[in-house]
């Protein structure tokens, strides 16, 4: 099944629906049966927690240690040293998002323009 | 909520101090469309929007995906698996796959934002909006709140987020690939420190910051061990030691929400 059979008729959104909309909406409903039954305060609410959040840092490591697209194309080197330098921004100037999240990217590229 | 001040105060504040009907609370999220992760998201579609039409997608394909899917991993694996011809059964797998990390987004949070008394289908409207951004953002601003004004808060938030999604992925769209290969670097960089930044504010016990660690460390590990499987096995492995470390540490001391 190739692009050529999604082309813009209702039989390529259907396509689209099953594979993207429902292939992934169907954990958000199962999620809420399970929420259902969790209370905020119970360890089974603090475990779920726990692995929301790893499932979420092992995301942003694999994104910088093996990213995909034009960010493969810098150096791990200047990855990991512009992904410490933001989080030391932040850290560093009053916990603003916006500084740690923006001053990393532009270290990024400042790296990457003096590298030429 | 003696906890409470000391937690807010550490992240600046993220939650509007005089929020006083559901109505207003539903336009404070709304405004979340002007924010740093409403602006990280928007610049992250526009990678997404130009891979569609790179893929062969149309314009109106594209916004379709980005409107129902509302998880943008999960949007490009859909569009890489079909611009490279794989089947639609196989797109589908690898779709449901990456999805499976909403499963304990959506279970943590629906108790959040649940008020008093049960409202299904705004609930179920809540659970739609769904992904890391969002639920970030619920974990940041939520309890904070009165609980019958969370729910319509987070719609808020939902909105304004799907709507900084569906913009990026148009803008991305109509550029196409007209930005330097550096520029797109650097945009897609803005997605994990965005991710951890925000996973560091919203951390308040010693569960929370082992998860981040080992979570950070696992994560690449058991990507090249288990390709596919390894978001949820860095979930499963890492969150459960993380939790059972939080317990030793400091037995049941501190409930999440105070």
């Amino acid at each position: 099944m190739g692009m050529s059979t999604l082309q813009d008729g209702f039989g390529g959104y259907l396509a689209l629906f099953v594979a993207g909309y429902l292939a992934t909406e169907l954990w958000r409903w199962l999620g809420m049966a399970v929420g259902a039954r969790l209370d905020l305060a119970g360890a089974p609410f603090q475990w779920v927690r726990a692995v929301a959040t790893a499932l979420v840092a092992g995301l942003v490591a694999r994104m910088v240690i093996f990213p995909a697209g034009a960010l493969a194309s810098v150096p791990m080197a200047v990855r990991l040293g512009a992904f410490a330098g933001g989080i030391a921004l932040y850290f560093g100037l009053r916990r603003s998002l916006a500084v740690g999240v923006a001053g990393g990217a532009a270290l990024l590229l400042a790296a990457q323009l003096v590298r030429g | 909520m003696a906890d409470d001040g000391k937690w807010r105060a550490a992240e600046g504040s993220p939650v509007p101090r005089a929020i006083a009907s559901p109505r207003i609370a539903f336009a404070r999220g709304l405004l979340l469309f002007f924010s740093v992760p409403a602006a990280v998201l928007f610049s992250t579609a526009l990678g997404f929007g130009a891979l569609a039409r790179d893929g062969g997608f149309t314009l109106a394909q594209a916004i379709f995906l980005a409107a129902t899917m509302n998880a943008l991993p999960n949007q490009v694996i859909l569009v890489d698996q079909l611009a490279r011809n794989e089947t639609l059964a196989a797109a589908a797998l690898a779709v449901t796959l990456a999805a499976m990390r909403l499963l304990p987004m959506t279970a943590t949070l629906i108790p959040l934002v649940r008020g008093e008394r049960p409202r299904r289908v705004l609930e179920l409207c809540a659970a739609h909006f769904i992904a890391i951004t969002t639920w970030i953002e619920g974990n940041r601003r939520l309890p904070g709140l009165a609980p019958g004004l969370r729910l319509p808060h987070y719609l808020g938030i939902g909105v304004a987020i799907s709507a900084a999604m569906v913009l990026g992925t148009a803008t991305g769209y109509a550029l196409a690939v007209g930005l330097p290969a550096v520029v797109t670097g650097a945009l897609l960089f803005l997605t994990p420190l965005y991710f951890i930044l925000s996973l560091l504010a919203t951390s308040r016990s010693a569960t929370d910051f082992s998860a981040i660690l080992l979570g950070c460390s696992l994560g690449p590990l058991f990507f090249l061990l288990l390709p596919g499987l390894d978001l949820l096995a860095t979930g499963l492995i890492a969150g459960t030691l993380a939790f059972l470390w939080g317990r030793g540490a400091r037995p049941s001391r501190r409930p999440w929400h105070e």
